[in-house]
C-alpha cells in the first residue's frame, strides 16, 4: 500500500511540477459568510433599532431634564449688570457681587464650573504655545525655554517659567460664594482638592525637586500676565503649589471648541454635603480676566451630575428623532418591499 | 575566424536588463520613485511641514506613511530586478560553439563577439544577430521560429569578400531570440551582439499599458488636488476674515508673531491647510493598487483551473498592472489557428468511388502494424477501408496514390525507417501521412522524381510537372509517369472547381459524393475532392514542350501557364473525396457561447482563407446557422492591375465597399441614418485628448460579417473606416481572413480609436504579436511550440477555453475589488479629510486638526489599510460556479458601473454627509457637559479621541456593509483593526509612553472612553451615518434589482449548479464545405527547383533562402 502510493505521487509530482497547490487560500475557496440586505433583517432591523432609541431617547432626555443647572453671566457688558463697573479701564482688584436665589435645593453634589465664549484655546498656533519639559519639571529647560513659546519665551532677556500663551493667559479671576442666612452671609467652602485629571496631576505636570520650590526658578521671570510666580501659587499648600496647582491644570488642560467652561470647585463640605439648600445667595468675583476686548463672556456655573455626565439634552432629542425615523423608515421599507418583492420573483 | 592574438576589445554579447546594481539600487529607485507625481507631492509636504511658520503638523504624520510606501514599492522593484539579473545570468552563460582558430569551441554567450563565427544546432536559441553562412538543410533553408517583433525586418548591409561587395538583405539575416527549429546545424556569422540585437534594440520601446481605471485615477487625482487647492483657499481666505475680526481682537491672549501681518498669516494658513488636509490625496493610493493587482495576480498564477496537465503549463499573469480590465472586456480578437484550433489536421473520413468510409461509433481503432513505414500517431478507426486496400481495389489504390504524389511536402528521413515529414499545411501533412498509412508511402523527391513505397513495393514515378496551387484556382495537380511510363494528371482541389472539370461520365458517382460531401460539411471538416486523369503520350509531349515555352516566356508568363493550365486539367475522372478535421481546442464553442452571453464581440482574425475561416466560424459557433445573414466583404484583386489604373481602381473599391456596407446595414437596421453619430468628447488629463465614439447601434436579428485581407486593406483607409465600424459593430461576428499581422494590429486600433471600448486580443503565434500588444489586454497561448505571443502577452495559458475563466470568474471579480476598493478608499479618506473642514469653522481657521497626530499617521497605513486590502483580495459577489452559470454578471464592468467619475461624485457627497455626522454629532454631544464625577470633558485631547474613534468604528462599519464574502481573514483584519486602534491608543496615550517621549506623546489618559454617554453618542453617530446607506441600498436592491442582486439572492437560497458536463451541440448543416488547403503558393516552384538538393552554397546565391517556416498559411 505505501509501496503504490509512493509511486503515484512520484508520477504525479514528475508530470505536473507546475501544478498550482490545492489549497482553499489558492483555489479562493475560502469558507466565508455571506450575508445580505435581505428583507427578514433590514425591516425588523431597523424597527427594533428605532425602537431601543425611542427607549434610549426618553431616558436620557428624564435623566437631562432631573439635572440641576443654573448659568450666571458676570461679563458685565450691560449697565445695569453688578460687574459693569469692574469692565472700566484700569480698575485693579475689582470686586463685584452677583445675587441669585435657588427656589429648591441643589441636589449635591454641586459643581461650580466658569466658563468663557469665543475664546480661540484651540488655536493652533495658541496650543502648542508650551513647553512640555518646562512643565514635568525639567529645570534645563528653564534656562532655555522652546521655541514653541514665542513671544512668550523670554521677558527682559530672562526665560519665562512657565513659558508660552497657554500658561500666560491663565484665567485669573476668583469666586466666594455666600449664602445668605437672615440677612447675614455665611461662606459656602469650595472644595478645590482633585478638580484636575490624575494624570495631569500625577504625570503630565511636575514640579522641580528643589525645597524650597522658589529655588528652582532662579534667573526666571513669571508670565507676564501674572501677578505672583508659579510657586507662589498655593503657598499654604505644596501640593497645590507650582505646575501641580489645580487651577493651572485644569487652565493647561485647553478646551476643544470656543465656547467651554472649566471646573472651578466643587460644594462637597459641612452643611452643604447634601446640596445647596433653596435661599438667597451672593457671589463675589474678583473680576481680573478681560474678554469683552475679544467680544468674549464669562459665566459661572452651579450643576450637579447623574450617570450620564452633565447636562446634554441633544443626545436624548437626538435619539428620539432618529428611533422614530427609524420606525418610519422601516415602514417605508415594508411598503416597498410589499409593492416590489424583488426576491420572490425570478 | 577568432584569433587568439586578436583580444581587441569588441563589443561582446552579454545582455543587461536589470536596472540597477547593489549600489545604484537606492539613489536610482528612490530618483524613480520621486519622478511619480504622488511620492513628490508628499516629499513636498515633508518639506512644507519642516517649516515652522507652516507646520500644522508634525513632520512624521507624512514621513512614516511615506516610508512605508517607498518601502513597499522599492520591495517590489528589487525583487523584478533581483529576477532580471538571474535571467540575464543564465542567458549569457549559455554556451555555444565558436569557430576559434579553425576549431569549434564552446565560449559563453557573453564571451561571443562580433565577427565570431558559430555553429548552431536544431532547437537552440539563436545567440545573437547573424549572418547566415550555411546550413544542413536543402537550399540551406533554416526553420526559426520567429522573434517577437514585426519591426524587425529591416536589415541592409554590404559583405565584402575579396574586394566583391555582395548586398545583405534580412533574408539572409538571422535574428536573436529565434529558435532553429528542423535544422540540424547552421553556421553563422555575429554581426550585432548583446544590446546591439535588433531583439535588445527593440525590446526596450514596449508600450506600458494602463487601464482605463488607471487613466480615471489619475483624473481625479488631479481632480482631487483642484479640490483640495479650493478647500484651502476658502479656509485662507475665512481665516483673513477670521484675522481682521476676532483674531486682532483675541491678540492679548495669542499675540501674532513678529512682522506676520493678517494677510501673511491667511497665506501661511493656506500652506498649513495644505497640510492638514493632505490626506484627501491618497498617498498610499497607488502602492496599495499595485498590491491588490499584485494579489489578483497571483490568483491567477495559482488557479488549477487554468493549468493544463498536458504539458505542465499553469496560467500566468505576465503583466500584473492590467487585472481589473479583464472584467471590463467588450471585444476579443481573436487568432484562429492554435489559438481556437489546435493546429492539428486529422484525416478523418473519407468517400472513395461513391463509399464512404469514416469513424463508426465503438469502433476500435485500426491497428496499422502490418505496414513498417507506418506513423504510430495517425489514428482511423474504419477497417473496411484497410481491408479494401489490403484486397487491392484500384479505385482505393489510385485514391491514396494520389494523396501520395500530389503534395509540395518535404520528407526527411533521418533514420531508414524514420520518415518525418515538413509540410507546408498541417492539411497536406495529414493527407500524406493517411496516404503512409494506407501503404502508399512517400519516401523522397528529387525535382524530377517522387519515390513512393507503394504496398511495400518501391516505385520510382518521373515528376513532370507541377500545376501550383493559387487562390483563384484553388486546385493542385501534378502530372506523372509512373515506371511503365503511363503518364497521369493528379488533381485534387476545392469541390466545386473540381466539380466543373470533371467527365460527364461521372455524373452518378458527383452525385453520391456530393451527398458524402455535405454529410463531411455538417460535421465541420474541411474536404477535398479528388481527381485523376490518364493522359497520351503525343499530346503531353507538345503540351510539355508549350509549357516550357511559357514557363520561360517573359511577358504574360502567368497568363499563359494558366492557360495550358486550364486546358489539361479537364475530363477529369472523380477518384473521390477526402474530409479532415481542423480539430478545434476543447471547449472552443462553449466558451465563445458563455462570452457571447456576457456580451462581449468576438472578432476572429486569421492568415487563414476565406472557406477555412467560415468554416471553422461554424463549428465553434461564432457563426450560426439561424443568423439572419453572413454578409462577405471580399473584393479579390486580380492580379497585375496595370499602374495606371489604379486611381480608378480605388475609386471604384470605394464605392464598391462603401456601398457594401451601407447595403449590409440598411438590410440589419433599416432605420439606421446614413452618417455614423459620432460622440466628440474631450477626456485625459487637462482634457487634452479628443475623443470619438461611435455609438452603438440597435440591430433587428443576428448578423455576422466576413471579410477578408484585400477589402479590409481598402475599408482601413481613412475615410471608409467609420463606415467599416459601423457596419461590423452592427454585426454579432465578424472573421477577417487573409488579414496580416499588421491589419490584426489595425483593426484592433481602429476599435480602440472609436469604439472606447476594452479590447483583449488573443493568439499563439509570432503574426499575432501586433494584435497582442495593440489590444488593452494581450493573452498568449502558451502551446506546443512558438513562445513569441506569450512572450509579448500580458496573460498566457494553455488553453482558449481558459479565458472563459480568466475574464468571468478572475476579471469580474478583479474589477469588483478594485472599485470596491477606490470607492471605499476614497471615501474613508475624505470623510476623514472633511471633518478637518469643518473644525476650521470653529478654531479660528487655525489648521488645528481634529485628531491627534499619532491616529493621523497611523490611520492610512495602519487601522484601515489591512481591512480594506481583505477585501480587495478576497471579495466576490458570487462564487465562480454562479459566475460561469450567469455570464451576464460580467455586463456592469462593460459598463463601467462600479468606478465612474459619477460613482466618484456619488462617494464624495456620502463622505461628505459622514464627515458632517462625524464632526457636529460629537461636538454637539460635547458641547458643556461634563463626566460624571464633574470634569469637563469637552478638552481637546478628550475631543480628538471621541472624534477619532467615531470615524475609525464608521468606516469599519462601512466596510463590513461593503464586504460581500466574510472570509476569515477578513473578520481577522477588520477586528484586528480595530483592536489594534485601542491598543495602539491605550499604549500612546499611557503615561509610560509620556515620561519616555513627552513632545511627542503629549496625549495621557483615556477619561473619555470610559463614559456611558460617549459611547451612546458613537452609536448614535455609526447609526447616523450607516443606516441610510442600507436603507438606500435595501429600497434600490427592490426597486431596481440588479443581475447581481439577484444571482447573490439566489446563490444564498440554492446550491451552487454543479458544473454540468457542456456537450458540444452537433449541428445540423446545410451548408456546402470549405475546402481543406491552407496553402499558399510559390511551393510547387520550389520542390520542382534546379538548386534542390545543391548541398554546397554557391556564393552568396545559395544563402538567399533563409527562411521563415510557415506555421500558418
Amino acid at each position: 500500500m505505501n509501496m503504490r502510493f509512493y509511486r503515484t505521487t512520484m508520477k504525479e509530482e514528475g508530470n505536473s511540477a507546475n501544478r498550482p497547490s490545492n489549497t482553499a487560500f489558492t483555489q479562493q475557496r475560502l469558507p466565508a459568510w455571506q450575508p445580505m440586505l435581505s428583507a427578514g433583517v433590514v425591516i425588523p432591523g431597523f424597527l427594533l433599532i428605532g425602537l431601543a432609541f425611542i427607549g434610549i431617547g426618553v431616558g436620557l432626555l428624564i435623566t437631562s431634564r432631573s439635572i440641576q443647572v443654573l448659568e450666571l453671566d458676570y461679563t458685565g457688558t450691560e449697565t445695569s449688570s453688578p460687574c459693569y463697573q469692574c469692565t472700566m479701564s484700569n480698575q485693579s482688584n475689582c470686586v463685584c457681587k452677583l445675587s441669585f436665589s435657588i427656589g429648591t435645593l441643589f441636589k449635591g453634589p454641586v459643581f461650580f464650573y466658569y466658563g468663557l465664549t469665543n475664546y480661540f484655546q484651540n488655536q493652533r498656533k495658541y496650543g502648542v504655545s508650551k513647553d512640555f519639559n518646562q512643565l514635568i519639571g525639567d529645570v534645563s529647560y528653564f534656562k532655555s525655554p522652546s521655541s514653541d513659546c514665542q513671544p512668550y519665551q523670554r521677558v527682559n532677556g530672562k526665560p519665562i517659567v512657565p513659558c508660552g500663551a497657554i500658561a500666560n493667559s491663565m484665567f485669573n479671576d476668583t469666586f466666594k460664594l455666600y449664602q445668605i442666612i437672615n440677612g447675614k452671609e455665611e461662606l459656602v467652602p469650595f472644595d478645590g482638592k482633585g478638580i484636575a485629571w490624575w494624570t495631569d496631576y500625577n504625570i503630565k505636570y511636575r514640579n522641580p525637586d528643589y525645597t524650597p520650590l522658589k529655588n528652582a526658578f532662579n534667573d526666571t521671570e513669571k508670565p507676564v500676565f501674572w501677578t505672583k510666580p508659579a510657586y507662589e501659587l498655593d503657598t499654604s499648600d505644596a501640593s497645590n503649589n507650582g505646575f501641580i496647582n489645580q487651577d493651572f491644570l485644569v487652565w493647561m488642560r485647553r478646551a476643544a471648541l470656543p465656547n467651554f467652561r472649566k471646573l472651578y470647585r466643587r460644594i462637597t463640605e459641612g452643611n452643604y454635603k447634601d446640596g445647596l439648600p433653596a435661599g438667597n445667595y451672593s457671589l463675589e468675583i474678583s473680576y481680573n480676566y478681560p474678554v469683552i476686548s475679544f467680544e468674549g463672556t464669562k459665566k459661572v456655573t452651579f450643576s450637579n451630575v447623574s450617570w450620564m455626565g452633565g447636562q446634554n439634552e441633544f443626545l436624548g432629542i437626538a435619539y428620539l428623532v432618529i428611533g422614530s425615523m427609524c420606525v418610519v423608515m422601516s415602514v417605508v421599507m415594508l411598503i416597498v418591499y410589499a409593492k416590489f418583492r424583488f426576491p420572490e420573483e425570478d | 575566424m577568432r584569433g587568439v592574438d586578436e583580444e581587441k576589445v569588441k563589443a561582446n554579447n552579454a545582455i543587461r536588463t536589470s536596472k540597477y546594481n547593489i549600489f545604484t539600487f537606492l539613489p536610482l529607485n528612490l530618483f524613480e520613485q520621486f519622478r511619480r507625481l504622488a511620492n513628490a507631492y508628499f516629499l513636498f509636504l515633508l518639506i512644507l511641514q519642516m517649516i515652522p511658520q507652516v507646520s500644522s503638523l508634525s513632520w512624521f504624520t507624512t514621513a512614516v506613511p511615506l516610508a512605508i510606501v517607498l518601502s513597499i514599492t522599492a520591495a517590489k522593484d528589487a525583487s523584478d530586478d533581483i529576477n532580471r539579473h538571474k535571467c540575464d545570468k543564465q542567458v549569457n552563460n549559455r554556451e555555444v560553439e565558436v569557430l576559434i582558430d579553425g576549431e569549434l569551441k564552446k565560449e559563453k554567450w557573453m564571451d561571443v563577439q562580433v565577427g565570431d563565427i558559430i555553429k548552431l544546432e536544431n532547437n537552440e536559441f539563436v545567440t545573437a544577430d547573424l549572418l547566415l553562412l550555411s546550413s544542413s538543410e536543402p537550399l540551406n533553408l533554416v526553420y526559426v521560429e520567429t522573434p517577437p517583433n514585426n519591426c524587425l525586418d529591416k536589415f541592409k548591409g554590404t559583405l565584402t569578400v575579396n574586394g566583391q561587395a555582395y548586398s545583405l538583405d534580412n533574408d539572409r539575416v538571422l535574428l536573436r531570440g529565434c529558435t532553429l527549429r528542423n535544422t540540424e546545424w547552421c553556421f553563422g556569422l555575429v554581426l550585432f551582439g548583446g544590446p546591439d540585437t535588433k531583439l535588445m534594440q527593440n525590446c526596450g520601446k514596449t508600450v506600458f499599458k494602463r487601464t482605463s481605471i488607471d487613466h480615471l485615477m489619475n483624473i481625479l487625482v488631479l481632480a482631487i488636488f483642484g479640490f483640495l487647492a479650493t478647500m484651502c483657499a476658502i479656509l485662507s481666505i475665512c481665516n483673513a476674515i477670521w484675522e481682521a475680526n476676532e483674531g486682532s481682537a483675541f491678540t492679548m491672549f495669542l499675540p501674532r508673531e513678529p512682522g506676520v501681518s493678517g494677510s501673511l498669516s491667511s497665506f501661511l494658513t493656506f500652506w498649513s491647510y495644505v497640510i492638514v488636509l493632505n490626506t484627501v490625496v491618497p498617498i498610499s493610493l497607488y502602492v496599495s493598487v499595485e498590491i491588490i493587482r499584485l494579489g489578483n495576480s497571483f490568483f491567477i498564477d495559482w488557479d488549477r483551473k487554468m493549468y493544463y496537465p498536458k504539458n505542465n503549463t499553469p496560467a500566468q499573469a505576465r503583466t500584473t498592472t492590467l487585472n481589473e480590465e479583464l472584467g471590463q472586456i467588450k471585444y476579443i480578437f481573436s487568432d484562429k489557428t492554435g489559438t481556437l484550433t489546435q493546429n492539428i489536421m486529422t484525416f478523418n473520413k473519407c468517400s472513395i468511388n461513391g463509399k464512404a468510409y469514416g469513424k463508426q461509433l465503438g469502433e476500435r481503432v485500426v491497428d496499422f502494424s502490418w505496414n513498417q513505414l507506418a506513423d504510430s500517431k495517425f489514428i482511423f478507426h474504419d477497417h473496411s477501408l484497410v481491408e479494401t486496400v489490403r484486397e487491392g481495389n484500384p479505385e482505393a489504390h489510385a485514391f491514396f496514390r494520389l494523396l501520395a504524389l500530389c503534395h509540395t511536402v518535404m520528407p526527411e528521413e533521418k533514420k531508414e525507417g524514420e520518415l518525418i515529414y515538413q509540410a507546408q499545411s498541417p492539411d497536406e501533412g495529414a493527407l500524406v501521412t493517411a496516404a503512409r498509412n494506407f501503404g502508399f508511402v512517400f519516401r523522397s523527391r528529387t525535382p524530377e522524381s517522387i519515390t513512393v513505397i507503394e504496398m511495400g513495393r518501391k516505385v520510382v514515378y518521373e515528376l513532370v510537372a507541377v500545376l501550383d496551387f493559387n487562390n483563384i484556382r484553388k486546385r493542385m495537380s501534378v502530372i506523372v509517369r509512373s515506371p511503365k511510363g503511363k503518364t497521369t494528371l493528379y488533381c485534387k482541389g476545392a469541390d466545386t472547381i473540381i466539380y466543373e472539370r470533371l467527365h460527364p461520365s461521372c455524373s452518378n458517382l458527383m452525385k453520391v459524393t456530393t451527398d458524402h460531401l455535405n454529410m463531411y460539411a455538417g460535421d465541420g471538416l474541411r474536404t477535398l475532392v479528388l481527381a485523376f486523369k490518364n493522359l497520351e503520350e503525343n499530346y503531353m509531349e507538345e503540351w510539355r514542350k508549350r509549357h516550357n515555352e511559357a514557363s520561360t516566356a517573359m511577358e504574360g508568363r502567368e497568363e499563359r501557364l494558366e492557360e495550358l493550365y486550364e486546358e489539361i486539367e479537364k475530363d477529369m475522372t472523380l477518384l473521390g473525396a477526402t474530409a479532415v478535421e481542423d480539430k478545434l481546442q476543447d471547449g472552443v464553442p462553449q466558451t465563445i457561447e458563455q462570452l457571447a452571453k456576457a456580451d462581449i464581440k468576438i472578432w476572429v482574425l486569421t492568415g487563414d482563407k476565406q472557406e477555412t475561416a467560415e468554416n471553422i466560424g461554424y463549428s465553434c459557433n461564432i457563426l450560426r446557422e439561424e443568423m439572419n445573414e453572413v454578409f462577405i466583404v471580399a473584393a479579390n484583386t486580380a492580379g497585375g492591375v496595370r499602374r495606371e489604373l489604379q486611381v480608378n481602381f480605388d475609386i471604384c473599391h470605394w464605392s464598391f465597399f462603401s456601398h457594401a456596407f451601407r447595403s449590409a446595414r440598411r438590410k440589419m437596421c433599416p432605420d439606421a441614418a446614413e452618417e455614423p453619430s459620432v460622440i466628440k468628447a474631450r477626456a485625459g488629463l487637462f482634457w487634452l485628448k479628443k475623443t470619438e465614439t461611435v455609438q452603438d447601434e440597435k440591430v433587428n436579428g443576428e448578423y455576422a460579417m466576413l471579410i477578408n485581407g484585400h477589402s479590409l486593406a481598402f475599408a482601413l483607409e481613412e475615410d471608409l473606416e467609420l463606415e467599416l465600424l459601423r457596419t461590423v459593430c452592427m454585426c454579432q461576428t465578424v472573421i477577417c481572413c487573409r488579414v496580416t499581422p499588421l491589419q490584426k494590429a489595425q483593426v484592433v486600433q481602429l476599435v480602440k480609436k472609436y469604439k472606447q471600448a476594452v479590447t483583449l486580443a488573443i493568439g499563439d503565434g509570432a503574426n499575432d504579436v501586433s494584435m497582442i500588444k495593440a489590444a488593452h489586454i494581450g493573452v498568449g497561448i502558451s502551446g506546443q511550440e512558438g513562445m513569441q505571443a506569450v512572450l509579448s502577452s500580458d496573460f498566457s495559458f494553455a488553453q482558449f477555453r481558459y479565458l472563459e475563466r480568466l475574464l468571468l470568474v478572475h476579471g469580474r471579480w478583479s474589477y469588483l475589488r478594485m472599485c470596491k476598493f477606490l470607492r471605499y478608499f476614497f471615501y474613508k479618506n475624505f470623510t476623514f479629510t472633511f471633518v478637518h473642514f469643518w473644525y476650521a469653522f470653529f478654531c479660528g481657521f487655525s489648521a488645528q486638526t481634529v485628531y491627534d497626530e499619532w491616529f493621523i499617521t497611523l490611520y492610512n497605513t495602519v487601522y484601515t489599510s489591512l481591512p480594506v486590502l481583505a477585501l480587495s483580495l478576497f471579495d466576490q459577489d458570487v462564487n465562480d460556479r454562479w459566475s460561469f452559470q450567469h455570464p451576464q454578471l460580467y455586463a456592469p464592468g462593460q459598463q463601467n458601473l462600479y468606478f465612474s467619475k459619477k460613482a466618484f461624485v456619488n462617494l464624495t457627497v456620502l463622505s461628505c454627509y459622514s464627515s458632517l455626522v462625524l464632526f457636529f454629532v460629537p461636538w454637539a454631544a460635547i458641547h458643556d457637559t461634563v463626566r460624571d464625577d464633574g470634569k469637563d470633558i469637552a478638552d481637546y485631547q478628550s475631543f480628538a479621541l471621541f472624534a477619532q474613534t467615531c470615524l475609525l468604528i464608521v468606516v469599519s462599519i462601512q466596510m463590513c456593509l461593503d464586504t460581500y464574502h466574510w472570509t476569515a481573514v477578513n473578520n481577522l483584519f477588520i477586528w484586528g483593526s480595530l483592536a489594534a486602534y485601542f491598543a495602539v491608543t491605550f499604549t500612546m496615550y499611557s503615561n509610560g509612553i509620556f515620561v519616555i517621549l513627552p513632545s511627542a506623546f503629549p496625549f495621557v489618559g483615556q477619561n473619555t472612553l470610559n463614559l456611558p454617554n460617549v459611547w451612546l453618542t458613537i452609536v448614535l453617530t455609526s447609526l447616523l451615518c450607516i443606516l441610510p446607506v442600507v436603507a438606500y441600498r435595501f429600497i434600490s436592491m427592490q426597486i431596481r434589482p440588479t443581475i447581481n442582486d439577484k444571482v447573490r439572492h439566489r446563490a444564498r437560497k440554492e446550491l451552487p449548479p454543479t458544473p454540468s458536463l457542456r456537450r458540444p451541440v452537433r449541428r445540423v448543416s446545410t451548408r456546402r464545405s470549405g475546402y481543406a488547403f491552407s496553402h499558399s503558393k510559390g511551393y510547387g516552384d520550389l520542390v520542382t527547383s534546379q538548386r534542390f538538393l545543391m548541398m554546397r552554397p554557391v556564393k552568396s546565391q545559395a544563402m538567399q533562402f533563409s527562411h521563415i517556416a510557415p506555421t500558418e498559411s
